[in-house]
């Protein structure tokens, strides 16, 4: 007897009773679509996560002053200062408060020796909301930059239109400025705001370029920003004062580590910091933040499959069940087949057949419906199909078949048929 | 002498352990030649059904040796016995048995599938069987789109469509009319002038009357093996059927 025959006795045995197969099938096809679908979420989720990372900068560390940290606070509060910070009792008296971030620790970073894993050092100043006003148009800009050329590289943001400024202008301390998308909409609507007048403050600035959209990263527009050269900053918004922060940006991806201890180990010498004593700085370390946040979704998106999988599971025993049912309601005509000369294996196969077409049908609808639901972005959430989940779902919607459906398979396959002929 | 058919030496068949034995069967000795047309007859509880069981290969019994066409049935392992139920023999039952959803014609084709014969001739002799038994026309009827008769007929059809060295029929007019039981037994007539050898089981006299030989079983044993016509003529009954 062959195969063929044997698939087409399977075929219909399910084609007799349509619905219950259609049932049946559509608890795997739902199994399977959830575990490719939430997969694929989990996996689009956490692509546009390490993307919005990855639009911060390459292989950046930012370095900001954290105040909770320092030398000792003795200088400035009245009851601390009895001796009793030990960080304080070993360094000489200024140097015990937390010190702020300055020009001459961003210039100690450059120092190739000292710190050869590092590229460029920008500092950064910064003023939020400051109001900027073109022919009377009036625009807050939610980010004032004051920083260096280098600026532009380590945060990944190219200029569309124009051009950056340079480190002439830095020295000279030029009132140039280059802005984001939205505030050139925002000031110039149409019109090219190259070379255009912008005064912040009463002080004016020519807009010498637009910088490239980037999109918006949570609540904040990452194009409501305008940069200017740092010293231009200070001389007419800020003054001379501390940096908000310090960009570095490593020499390459694996390197972002070494850099980060070379930094720590400059800073601490700079702000008399002792491996004891807690730092009066913070370093983001953009490879961390990525590998922490890519771990975190990853758990996530097996949460997820976890869940998905419970489903796939349920569709199995579905089918066993309505398996269990098909050879229980058709045990006389197992009797027959038996008694005009089916081979135990043609019953088995018959029966087996059954339940891997099944869940074949089932997973292969499962992977067309997963498909389709794809293409579709939900939660702002572009989800992206991983291959292997398709192959994961798919084989274990046939295993399911093949291990569910084996037992009743193999019971009808044994039923002896003058007791299968005297069932009623 | 050529090999008989079935050849039955002390067959006992005993159901149940301790005080719920049943001996269904007490040695029962049989040979059946070919052409021959047995009519097996008893009262229920006389054990007939459980000898056909064994007969059929359906069941095995608990002691005695059963060979078919020479071949000792007790040695066979499951496949073998059913390719030797595919083979050998062609059953028909009291209740039909067909398979549902499936048309005459698929039932008819089901034991030369598992024979492994190819769909072509497979269907030629198929529609032939159909045609000996007068059901050319119904061919692509589902059974519970027939009769009682015309599913009975589709039994015997499926029943001899592999050409077996003994036709089994169990019953094969318990669930008939008078119309149909004539049709049927006719069927059966007509296979063993043809040399068909047939063992048929039945309480009904008028049934008996039709094989060549009676055989009566009383409380598992034959108690009498009356010949009502020579193995190698015709059946008694074939002038009046014909006539």
């Amino acid at each position: 007897m062959s195969r063929l025959e044997i698939l087409r006795f399977a075929l219909r045995g399910l084609a007799a009773n349509k619905l219950r197969s259609f049932l049946t099938t559509l608890g795997i096809l739902i199994g399977v679509a959830a575990v490719i679908l939430l997969v694929a979420f989990g996996e689009g989720a956490s692509q546009s996560i390490q993307q919005s990372i990855q639009r911060l900068g390459a292989n950046t560390l930012t370095i900001s002053a954290s105040f909770a940290g320092g030398g000792g606070g003795g200088a400035f509060g009245g009851g601390g200062g009895g001796g009793s910070r030990v960080a304080g009792g070993q360094n000489d008296g200024p140097r015990t408060q937390a010190r702020p971030l300055t020009l001459e620790d961003a210039r100690a970073l450059t120092d190739r020796e000292l710190v050869p894993s590092v590229r460029s050092v920008s500092p950064v100043v910064t003023a939020n909301a400051a109001t900027a006003v073109h022919e009377g148009a009036s625009h807050t800009i939610a980010q004032l930059v004051g920083t260096y050329p280098s600026y532009f590289e380590a945060t990944n943001r190219p200029v569309e239109s124009g051009t950056y400024f340079v480190n002439d202008d830095v020295l000279a301390a030029r009132k140039i400025m280059v802005i984001g998308r939205t505030v050139a909409e925002e000031l110039f609507g149409t019109a090219d705001p190259i070379g255009g007048q912008v005064s912040v403050s009463g002080v004016p600035f020519t807009v010498v370029g637009v910088l490239k959209e980037s999109g918006s990263s949570g609540m904040q527009d990452a194009d409501d920003v305008a940069v200017v050269p740092l010293p231009a900053m200070q001389q007419s918004l800020t003054g001379f004062g501390a940096l908000g922060s310090i960009i570095v940006q490593a020499t390459g991806a694996d390197t972002t580590d070494s850099a980060q201890a070379e930094v720590t180990a400059v800073l601490d010498q700079r702000h008399g910091i002792t491996p004891a004593g807690v730092a009066d700085y913070r370093i983001l370390n953009q490879a961390t933040l990525q590998e922490t946040i890519g771990s975190t979704v990853g758990i996530f998106t097996a949460l997820l499959g976890a869940v998905a999988a419970i489903s796939l599971l349920v569709g199995g025993i579905g089918i066993t069940n309505i398996m269990l049912v098909t050879v229980t309601e058709r045990t006389r005509e197992i009797g027959i087949r038996k008694a005009i000369g089916a081979p135990r294996s043609a019953i088995l196969g018959q029966f087996l057949l059954e339940a891997t077409v099944l869940s074949l049908v089932g997973g292969l609808s499962g992977v067309a419906v997963a498909f389709v639901g794809t293409r579709f972005t939900i939660a702002g959430i572009s989800p992206v199909l991983v291959p292997s989940s398709i192959a994961l779902a798919l084989g274990v919607s046939v295993g399911i078949g093949l291990f569910f459906g084996g037992y009743p398979a193999n019971r009808a396959a044994r039923l002896r048929p003058i007791e299968a002929l005297r069932h009623e | 002498m050529t090999v008989p058919v079935l050849s039955l030496t002390d067959i006992t068949k005993v159901y149940g352990r301790g005080d719920a034995e049943v001996r269904a069967l007490r040695g029962v000795s049989l040979s059946v030649d070919r052409g021959d047309y047995v009519a097996i007859m008893g009262a229920s509880g006389s054990g007939k059904s459980t000898l056909m069981n064994i007969l059929g290969c359906l069941d095995v019994p608990t002691s005695g040796n059963y060979r078919i066409d020479g071949t000792d049935v007790g040695s066979l392992d499951e496949r073998r016995l059913a390719v030797l139920r595919n083979r050998k023999i062609g059953f028909v039952f009291q209740s039909f048995n067909l398979i549902p959803r499936m048309s005459a014609l698929a039932n008819v084709e089901l034991p030369m599938a598992y024979g492994g014969v190819g769909a072509a001739d497979r269907r030629a002799r198929a529609l032939a069987a159909l045609e000996q038994v007068g059901l050319s026309d119904r061919v692509g009827h589902e059974p519970n789109e027939l009769s009682g008769g015309q599913q009975q007929r589709v039994a015997v059809a499926r029943a001899l469509v592999t050409a077996p060295a003994l036709l089994l029929a169990d019953e094969p007019t318990g669930n008939l009319d008078t119309v149909s039981t004539g049709d049927v037994l006719g069927i059966f007539d007509r296979l063993s002038v043809a040399g068909r050898t047939i063992v048929i089981i039945t309480h009904e006299d008028d049934v008996a009357a039709h094989a060549k030989r009676v055989i009566r079983l009383v409380d598992g044993r034959v108690v009498e093996d009356r010949r009502q016509a020579p193995v190698d003529g015709p059946p008694p009954r074939v002038p009046e059927v014909t006539a």
